[in-house]
């Protein structure tokens, strides 16, 4: 698809619209990859039928989510797992005294990232079973929310960050995917939000995952999104973004911590609402 | 750092070499088990070998098990890197010395990412 042809506008649009996602100019290539894939699984010739399918109104939510779903690996950039193991968990245990704690993976996608926190979980916190720990894992498109909550992943997936190790004891081979045992699924809820909308999260989690997300967004969406955060987490919750994001001039209230080579960030307590 | 490919395969231990190579490792190669344990008995054991699980004179799975045997050669890192993906083979070659595993295919990043678990990494 050319840059700066009408149907780049007019996706560019469409996603903006429905998501508040900003496609820049260098994600050509990727869009078109992914539009193809979209194009193919609705029967359609190729994305021009595709697109003119969308200018009808019809095939909108499959493009949004084909654009906006990305790839990722279980315990991506290691550290913020590390963190959450050695410091984040065991210090939020001590102040919570038996309470069930709540952790938000936000953004979520095909679910690497829920699994690998239930993971850790049940390898360094086995006492930590459904009733004292709950995992809540959202994303924007239902279709890859689906695959999530089944678990199922195909071998080039469980190949990737996962050791294998993890990968036998707690997977089990069916077919040609691996999918997560029982005892990683029922620590994990999946749910659909679009985080540029109206939210709000009962109970108030105590660790939110708001990786590699913010950086699709606008600043003034971020600012909000960071904002609804803050207002919706436990005073003293921790948030983890990408390694490449930061809340600096973003939401300057945010203190940011460190584990190791791991950033987190907490609001000061002075903001307990 | 040092490893050795083994496989029957020239054209995958050209793949697993050049990936290696680009990781900083300085390469060596065996076609089998047999060919591999001769290289270790030669000139000492590398950091890392990567094997095969299907060859022929010895698998990868046998030469796992007579270098764990031997305990000279128990500081060195073993990575399976096979077609074989059944949950019980990655099991059996986790329990007979293999640190970790890789189902093939793979790309390059799979590999980098498994160096990193065994601190193999740059």
């Amino acid at each position: 698809m050319a840059l700066g042809s009408p149907e780049a506008h007019f996706l560019r649009d469409l996603v903006y619209q429905r998501s508040s996602i900003v496609l820049d100019d260098t994600k050509g290539y990727l869009i078109e990859t992914r539009l193809d894939r979209v194009a193919r699984a609705a029967g359609l010739k190729d994305v021009n039928q595709l697109i003119h399918e969308a200018r009808a109104g019809r095939m909108v939510q499959e493009i949004v989510e084909g654009i906006t779903t990305h790839e990722t690996s279980f315990f991506r950039d290691r550290h913020p797992f590390d963190a959450l193991k050695e410091k984040v968990i065991p210090e939020l245990l001590e102040r919570r005294q038996g309470r069930r704690l709540h952790i938000w993976s936000a953004a979520c996608s095909s679910g690497q990232e829920p699994y690998s926190i239930a993971l850790t979980l049940r390898e360094a916190f086995p006492q930590l079973d459904a009733s004292r720990a709950h995992i809540l894992a959202t994303d924007l498109s239902e279709a890859i929310l689906d695959t999530a909550r089944e678990g199922r992943f195909k071998q080039m997936e469980i190949n990737r960050g996962l050791p294998a190790r993890l990968a036998t004891q707690y997977f089990q081979r069916e077919g040609m995917y691996w999918r997560a045992k029982p005892v990683l699924r029922e620590l994990i809820e999946f749910k659909a939000m679009n985080l540029a909308e109206a939210w709000s999260l009962y109970p108030r989690p105590d660790i939110v995952f708001l990786r590699n997300v913010l950086i699709y967004f606008d600043v003034p969406t971020r600012k909000r999104i960071l904002d609804t955060v803050a207002k919706n987490m436990a005073p003293d919750g921790v948030l983890f973004l990408g390694a490449a994001e930061s809340t600096l001039n973003v939401d300057d209230r945010w203190v940011t911590e460190k584990h190791g080579p791991a950033r987190y960030y907490r609001l000061p307590q002075q903001e307990k609402r | 750092m040092k490893a050795i490919v083994v496989d029957d395969s020239r054209a995958m231990r050209a793949i697993i070499k050049r990936a290696l190579i680009a990781e900083g490792f300085e390469v060596c190669e065996a076609g089998n088990g047999q060919e591999a344990l001769d290289e270790l008995n030669k000139n000492g054991a590398p950091d890392l070998a990567l094997v095969d699980w299907n060859m022929p004179v010895m698998t990868g799975f046998e030469f796992i098990q007579e270098v764990r045997a031997l305990k000279q050669f128990d500081s060195m890192s073993i990575m399976m890197v096979t077609t074989e993906t059944e949950s019980s083979q990655v099991e059996a070659a986790l329990e007979a010395g293999a640190n970790e595993y890789v189902m093939k295919p793979f790309t390059p990043d799979v590999l980098q990412d498994k160096l990193l678990m065994l601190g193999l990494a740059r």
